[in-house]
């Protein structure tokens, strides 16, 4: 027999009880936090402005900014002419994320699938995707035109190729044993493709549908500023080139809540479809 | 010693041959490898099968052949007296990993082979079985469960379920437990041997572990490698049913010597 269990135990009174140190960050709400920032951020930008460190024409007060978002609301709720442009743009980023699903899924497919799209098309989309796909508007605005079209050209273009290598990674992801498995359950080429290679891609997909939704609003801003046209980049550039700035500010943020709307719908899709990939959390008692 | 080696052409008695191959070989167009010399060996119904040796003893290639997965150089492969030339609904298979597929439910998994080959309406129909199999194997009440929220020992129970929900003629094993850890293993090996009896499986087993191929079989191949060739196949005369008890035996302890034995030999090679 050891001390151990002969030992009587010292001290029965006190519970073994000491307090765990959590720090100060994991203490407080995410909300706090960015709040926290927030404000921060805001008192930097009014000292500079206050300290008059940079030309109020170059950098407005947050105040002035403020003012002109309520400005900027209050037209657009009220359907003023900015509402048709954040229209425009907002069809434009629609109708060239769609573009740029359909192609780059396809082509995801293709490449991901095929040992043909890997040897004899992977390499052109590679050497496509590192030129600067921006110099490319010149030539949509000449094929296409001023109008809406050369934007989701644009706009497609580059939200395309994040879709292409999400789509042709995902289709590599499932792992030998699945693949051997289908095999030995004798499954088609077919079947093996829409029952297990794309369901297993489903993740890196998604990644790829959230870079070209990033990419997608990009595109159509960028296509509006070198091709002019109605929408709300045309805003943007108009007020830039009065030295607006407070203007300018406030329209970015009202198209970033676009921007954001279109991931946020991405990643709501991908909860849904990919419900499987998060680790879950609370397995329930069996 | 009686555990000694039998002849090749007289193994354990058990019922007809199932599966048999006949002076298989398999050379690698690639780089000329000879993967597999000369195998021959017959399953006889309702026996428990195992093939062991050291990585590159041709093991797995033995299995893609018996699976169906990839053709022998030379040989007659015959499976219920018709050439296997090709992935058969009569052959069930098994792999290391459990390969359950996480957008699907347990229950919609076992079906999947089913699905496959039959299409949606049969392998809905299947379910009914599927559910049958759960139960043998003591996953009752898991049908609509996803793959995520089984342990690893739960999720092999399913792909057992997967793997005889095709009603095959010979189960094809690749290491099935070799991820689990060894407590978990054990048990299912006894789980092993209990649905193969059930069912009046004949079953094949490719292992890394001489205690598991001794506890779990009738005849074990012992392979050597370069080229991988058939060494010598010792029959195991322990009584059935096995238990995790017999580990402990002398008898166990000396077969499992003797095959470390003739696995050493050819290391020294």
């Amino acid at each position: 027999m050891t001390d151990v269990n002969v030992a009587p135990a010292r001290d029965d009174s006190e519970d073994t009880v000491w307090v765990e140190e959590v720090s100060f960050i994991d203490r407080v709400p995410r909300s706090v936090s960015m709040i926290f920032v927030f404000v921060v951020f805001i008192a930097l930008w009014q000292l500079t402005h206050a300290l008059a460190l940079v030309s109020p024409i170059i950098l407005p007060s947050p105040g002035e900014t403020f003012g002109d978002m309520l400005f900027v609301g209050h037209n657009l709720l009220t359907g003023g002419y900015m509402l048709p442009a954040l229209w425009i743009t907002i069809l434009e980023v629609i109708y060239g994320f769609a573009l740029a699903i359909a192609i780059g899924f396809s082509l995801g497919v293709l490449v991901g699938e095929t040992a043909f799209g890997e040897r004899a098309i992977m390499p052109y989309l590679v050497a496509i995707d590192t030129m600067p796909k921006v110099a490319f508007a010149p030539l949509f605005v000449a094929w296409l035109g001023f109008g809406i079209e050369s934007k989701v050209a644009l706009a497609a273009f580059i939200a395309t190729f994040p879709i292409v290598v999400g789509t042709a990674a995902g289709l590599h992801a499932a792992d030998e044993n699945a693949r051997m498995l289908f095999k030995t359950m004798g499954a088609s080429r077919m079947q093996t493709l829409i029952k297990m290679k794309l369901p297993a891609g489903l993740p890196q997909i998604f990644t790829g549908l959230k870079i070209g939704a990033v990419g997608v609003m990009a595109g159509a801003i960028t296509g509006e500023f070198l091709g002019g046209g109605k929408g709300f980049g045309e805003l943007i550039r108009v007020a830039a080139s009065q030295l607006n700035t407070p203007r300018v500010f406030s329209l970015i943020l009202y198209l970033s809540l676009v921007g954001l709307t279109l991931y946020a719908l991405v990643t709501f899709a991908q909860r849904k479809i990919v419900f499987w990939h998060k680790e879950r959390v609370g397995v329930s008692e069996h | 010693m009686d555990l000694s080696a039998a002849p090749a052409d007289m193994p354990s008695q058990h019922g007809a041959p199932v599966y048999e191959l006949t002076h298989v070989s398999k050379t690698y167009a690639r780089n000329q490898v000879v993967a597999l010399e000369d195998v021959s060996l017959t399953l006889r119904h309702g026996s428990f099968s195992s093939v062991i040796g050291s990585s590159g003893c041709g093991k797995s290639t033995l299995l893609k052949i018996m699976a169906g997965l990839i053709p022998p150089s030379t040989g007659r492969v015959v499976l219920q007296d018709r050439p296997v030339r090709g992935p058969r609904r009569d052959i069930g298979m098994m792999f290391q990993q459990a390969t359950l597929f996480p957008w699907r439910t347990t229950v919609e998994n076992i079906v999947l082979p089913i699905e496959i080959r039959d299409g949606r309406a049969a392998a809905e129909k299947a379910k009914a079985r599927a559910h049958d199999l759960l139960e043998v194997v003591g996953l009752s009440g898991f049908e609509n469960v996803y793959p995520n929220e089984l342990s690893g020992g739960m999720a092999q129970r399913a792909s057992i379920c997967r793997m005889l929900i095709t009603e095959p003629a010979v189960l094809l094993l690749d290491e099935p437990f070799s991820a689990l850890d060894e407590l978990s293993r054990d048990m299912m090996n006894m789980e092993l041997q209990r649905i193969c009896n059930e069912k009046d499986a004949t079953a094949f087993l490719v292992t890394h572990s001489i205690p598991e191929a001794v506890i779990l079989s009738d005849d074990i191949y012992v392979m050597k490698p370069r080229p991988g060739r058939l060494a010598e196949i010792v029959t195991v005369d322990l009584p059935r049913p096995r238990t995790l008890e017999m580990m402990t035996t002398p008898k166990f302890g000396e077969i499992v010597a003797y095959i470390r034995g003739l696995l050493d030999r050819e290391a020294e090679l």
